[in-house]
C-alpha cells in the first residue's frame, strides 16, 4: 500500500494545527483524566491543604509499584497483572517479621532482603507461564492472580497456626488458625522506611517539610548541574531551557521562603526522604538498565519477537528476565506501599494494588507497549487526585459519597479495558494494512 | 499398547481434567467414608447443575463463533437482572388488579430482558470485531466494567417496590428476595420426584436441557453451521463467502441472551437476585466449567458443557462438606479448592492454546 513508502511519521512536521490534534488524540486519557480531577476538585470544594497532604503520601506509597510496571511492558509482555503475586510475598514476609517482632528500618530491610528470591522464584515460574501462552499474557496472569489467590488463602486461612507453626493471639484468628482478616503493623513496621528516625526517638529524622525539601532539592538540582558542567565537560542545555528552569526554581525558592515565614499549614505536609530516595533510585535504574545489553534486548524483544530471535536473542529468557525483575521491584514496592498504610487487609490488599496500579500507568498515558517514568509518575498523581475528590464529589453532586466510591472502581476497570479495546483495535489495523487487506 | 492407550488418552483428555476428576473421585470415596448423606449431596449436586447449567450453556455459542470462552457474560447477566427487577417491580406497580403467578413472572422476565441482551450482544459483538486476537482480556474488562457502572445505576434506577428498595436510603438492595411472588424455585419444583430419598428438580433440568436442545438445533441451521465454520477456520470461511464478522456477532449475541436466561435460572433456584458485587466472577465459574469439560478456546460441544457443569459443580457441593468432615478448622476449604480449580483450569486452556 502507498502508505509504506512515506516518510516515517516523525519526521513529517504539519503545521501547529495538526500537530495539536495530534498531541491531543495521543494523549486523550490523560487530558480527559486531567480535567476530570480538576473538575472533581472544584465540585468537591477540597480544603488544598488537605488535598495535598493526602496527594503527598498517597504519591509516596504507590509511585514504585507503578514503576514495577514498566519493563514487562518494553519486553512485550504487556500490563503485568502478575504483580499481584509479587505483593503477596510482601505481604506473607511482613506477616513473619511482624510475627518476629522485628520492627522499624531493620524490620523493613529484613523483609526486603528475605522477599527477594521468594518473588525471584514467583517471576521465573510466572515467566515460563507466559512463554507458554505468548500473546495471551495479560490474561494469563491475570486469572494466574486469581489462582495464587487460592493458593495463597490456603497457605495462610489453612495452614499458619496448625501445619505451619505460629504462636501469635494478634496475628492468627481465635479458633487458633489462620491469619486474622487484618493484620496491623502499628507499632512494628509501619513507618518503616517513611519515618526511620521514630527508631532512634527522632520521628522528624530524614523527614523534612515540604517547602525545606523544594529549598534543599532545587539547590542541590542547582549544584549538580554545575559539577556536571565542571567536572564532565557534559554539552550545555540551550538558553530558554536554562532561563525557564531558573525562573521555575526561582519561583518555587520563593514560594517556599514565604511559606515557611508566614507558618502556614503547608508546613505539617512532610515529605518522607528515604521513600523518595528509593524511588529516585529505581528511576535511576530503569533509564541506566534501559542503556545496557540486555535492556536493549528486551527493547528488540518487544518490537518484534521474530526478528529479534533471528538476530539471535534468546527471547524465552528474555522475557523470563523481565517478569523476573517486574516480580522483585512490585514486592519492594508493596512493601514500601504498606509500611505506610500501618495495616492491611491479608486477604485482599494484594488485589486492590494490582489493579490500581495498573490503572495508573495507564491514566499517565501509558499504552499496551509504551511505558515511560514520567508517565507512571504523572498516572500515579492523576489516579490518587482522583481517588482522592470523587468521594466528596459525589456527595456534594448526588448527596451521596458512595456513587464517588462506586465510580472511582468503574474508572479503574473502564480505563483498563478502554486502553486494551483501542490498542487492540490498533493493532488489528496495523496488521490489515500490513497484509494489504 | 496399555501405555500407548494410556499416553494418548491424556493426551487428549489432558492432564489438569485428569487431576480434577480424580479429586472428584477422591472426594466422593471420601464422603462415602465419611457417612456423609449421599442423598442430600446428590439432591444439591442436580439443583447446582441446572442453577449452571444455562450459564456454562452460554459459552458455547462464543466459542463456537471464534471469540473463545465469552469472560464477559456478565453483561448478559446484568440484562437478566434489569428484567428481573422490571418484571418484579411491574408486578407491585400493577398491584392487586392483576395477579401474576410465579410461571407468567418469569416469563415476563425473560421477555424484558431479552431485547437488552439483543442490544447488549450487538453491541458487544461489534466492539470484538475490532479486538481480534485479544478478546479473552478485553471482554474480562468489559464485564468488570459494565457490572461496577450497573452498581451506579443499581443506586438511581427507579424501582420501588418495597423488596427491592432500601427503606431509607438510595437505590436497590444488595440481595432482593424472590419470596412472596412465587417464583422461588418454580421450576425445581416443576413435576419434581423422589428417587429413594434423592430430589429431583425435574423442571430445572428439563429447561436446562430444553435450553440445549435449542442451541444443538440452531448449530444445525444454515447460520449455525456458517457461524461455526467461521470460528474454526476464519480465512478460510471468509473466501467461501461467509460473513465472518456478521457470525461472531451472532454467536456473541446468542451468549449473551443465554446469559441473561441463565442468571434467571440461576435466581428462581437461589431464591434470591443478586446485585452489586454479584455477576462480578460469575463468568469465570462458567469459563472454568466448560473447559474442565473437555473444550479449549477454540472447541466446545454441548457434551463438553453438560460434562463440565457435572464434574465442576459436583466438585463444588462434595468438596465443603467434605473438608467440614475431615476436620472443622478447615472450613474454607471448600471455597479455596474452587478457586484452585477454577483458575487453574483456565490457566492451563490458556497454555494450551498456544499464542498467537
Amino acid at each position: 500500500m502507498l502508505t509504506h513508502t512515506t516518510i516515517p511519521e516523525e519526521k513529517v512536521k504539519g503545521n501547529p494545527k495538526q500537530n495539536l490534534i495530534k498531541f491531543l488524540t495521543k494523549n486523550m486519557v490523560t487530558i480527559m483524566f486531567l480535567a476530570l480531577v480538576l473538575a472533581g476538585y472544584l465540585i468537591a470544594g477540597m480544603n488544598p491543604f488537605l488535598f495535598l497532604f493526602d496527594i503527598v503520601a498517597r504519591m509516596s506509597r504507590n509511585s514504585f509499584l507503578v514503576l514495577s510496571l514498566i519493563i514487562p511492558v518494553v519486553a512485550g509482555m504487556g500490563l503485568n497483572f502478575s504483580i499481584v503475586l509479587g505483593a503477596m510475598a510482601a505481604q506473607a514476609l511482613l506477616i513473619f517479621v511482624t510475627h518476629w517482632g522485628i520492627t522499624g528500618l531493620p524490620g523493613i530491610l529484613l523483609c526486603i532482603i528475605l522477599v527477594t528470591p521468594l518473588s525471584l522464584f514467583l517471576g521465573y515460574l510466572t515467566g515460563k507461564l507466559f512463554n507458554k501462552a505468548k500473546g495471551q499474557e495479560m490474561i494469563a496472569g491475570l486469572i494466574l492472580a486469581f489462582f495464587a489467590q487460592g493458593i495463597y488463602e490456603l497457605i495462610f486461612l489453612q495452614l499458619v497456626g496448625g501445619i505451619i507453626p505460629m504462636n501469635n493471639t494478634t496475628l492468627i484468628m481465635s479458633q487458633g488458625i489462620g491469619v486474622r482478616t487484618t493484620v496491623d503493623l502499628t507499632d512494628g513496621l509501619k513507618y518503616g522506611l517513611d519515618w526511620p528516625g521514630v527508631t532512634w526517638g527522632m520521628p522528624n529524622l530524614l523527614r523534612p517539610t515540604l517547602p525545606w525539601t523544594v529549598i534543599v532539592g532545587v539547590i542541590a538540582l542547582l549544584v549538580g548541574y554545575l559539577v556536571y558542567l565542571l567536572f564532565f565537560k557534559g554539552k550545555r542545555a540551550s538558553a530558554p531551557k536554562l532561563i525557564s528552569s531558573a525562573v521555575v526554581g526561582g519561583l518555587l525558592v520563593y514560594w517556599s521562603v514565604n511559606q515557611i515565614q508566614t507558618g502556614s499549614m503547608i508546613n505539617m505536609v512532610r515529605i518522607p526522604l528515604l521513600t523518595w530516595f528509593v524511588i529516585l533510585a529505581l528511576c535511576l535504574f530503569i533509564v541506566f538498565f534501559s542503556k545496557t545489553k540486555l535492556g536493549q534486548d528486551m527493547r528488540s524483544v518487544g518490537q518484534d519477537r521474530h526478528v529479534a530471535a533471528v538476530a539471535g536473542i534468546q527471547v524465552d529468557r528474555v522475557r523470563v528476565i523481565a517478569i523476573m525483575m517486574s516480580m522483585v521491584m512490585a514486592s519492594w514496592g508493596h512493601i514500601i506501599f504498606l509500611q505506610n498504610m500501618g495495616a492491611f487487609s491479608t486477604y485482599g490488599s494484594h488485589e486492590q494494588i494490582g489493579l490500581y496500579s495498573v490503572a495508573a500507568l495507564l491514566i499517565g498515558g501509558a499504552t499496551v507497549t509504551k511505558a515511560t517514568i514520567g508517565q507512571a509518575l504523572l498516572g500515579v498523581f492523576l489516579f490518587h487526585a482522583l481517588f482522592i475528590v470523587s468521594p466528596s464529589a459525589g456527595r456534594q453532586l448526588f448527596g451521596d459519597a458512595q456513587v464517588g466510591e462506586y465510580f472511582r472502581v468503574f474508572v479503574a476497570y473502564g480505563v483498563i479495558g478502554a486502553t486494551l479495546a483501542l490498542h487492540a483495535w490498533k493493532t488489528l489495523l496495523q496488521r490489515k494494512d500490513k497484509l494489504g487487506v | 499398547m496399555i501405555k500407548d492407550f494410556a499416553g494418548k488418552f491424556l493426551a487428549n483428555f489432558g492432564l489438569a481434567r485428569v487431576i480434577i476428576l480424580a479429586f472428584f473421585i477422591f472426594l466422593c470415596i471420601m464422603a462415602v467414608v465419611f457417612q456423609l448423606d449421599i442423598a442430600e449431596l446428590l439432591t444439591s449436586s442436580l439443583v447446582r447443575i441446572g442453577m449452571w447449567g444455562v450459564l456454562v450453556l452460554a459459552m458455547l455459542p462464543a466459542i463456537k463463533s471464534g471469540i473463545g470462552p465469552n469472560f464477559g457474560v456478565s453483561l448478559g447477566i446484568l440484562c437478566g437482572l434489569v428484567g428481573a427487577l422490571t418484571a418484579l417491580e411491574m408486578a407491585y406497580r400493577l398491584g392487586d388488579s392483576v395477579q401474576f403467578g410465579g410461571g407468567t413472572l418469569f416469563i415476563i422476565a425473560i421477555l424484558i430482558s431479552l431485547p437488552f441482551a439483543i442490544l447488549t450482544g450487538i453491541a458487544y459483538g461489534w466492539l470484538l470485531n475490532r479486538v481480534k486476537g485479544s478478546e479473552m482480556m478485553i471482554a474480562t474488562y468489559v464485564g468488570f466494567s459494565m457490572v461496577s457502572i450497573m452498581k451506579i445505576a443499581w443506586l438511581f434506577l427507579p424501582y420501588t417496590s418495597p423488596e427491592m428498595a432500601w427503606p431509607i436510603g438510595r437505590g436497590v438492595r444488595v440481595q432482593i428476595s424472590l419470596a412472596g411472588r412465587g417464583i422461588t424455585r418454580l421450576l425445581n419444583n416443576f413435576l419434581s420426584f423422589n428417587i429413594g430419598e434423592v430430589i429431583v428438580p425435574t423442571g430445572l433440568l428439563l429447561f436446562f436441557a430444553f435450553m440445549c436442545f435449542l442451541v444443538w438445533l440452531f448449530m444445525r441451521s444454515k447460520t449455525g453451521v456458517a457461524m461455526h465454520a467461521a470460528g474454526d477456520n476464519p480465512r478460510f470461511s471468509e473466501a467461501a463467502g461467509i460473513n465472518v464478522n456478521r457470525s461472531r456477532m451472532i454467536g456473541t449475541t446468542l451468549s449473551t441472551i443465554l446469559g441473561a436466561i441463565g442468571i434467571l435460572v440461576y435466581a428462581q433456584s437461589y431464591g434470591f437476585v443478586q446485585l452489586y458485587e454479584g455477576p462480578m466472577f460469575m463468568p469465570f465459574v462458567a469459563v472454568a466449567a466448560v473447559l474442565i469439560g473437555g473444550a479449549s478456546v477454540r472447541k466446545a460441544t454441548i457434551t463438553h458443557v453438560i460434562v463440565g457443569t457435572a464434574l465442576f459443580l459436583g466438585i463444588q457441593v462434595v468438596a465443603i462438606p467434605v473438608a467440614n468432615a475431615f476436620t472443622t478448622e478447615w472450613a474454607s476449604m471448600g471455597e479455596i479448592s474452587r478457586k484452585i480449580i477454577q483458575n487453574g483450569v483456565i490457566l492451563y486452556a490458556l497454555t494450551q492454546a498456544g499464542g498467537e
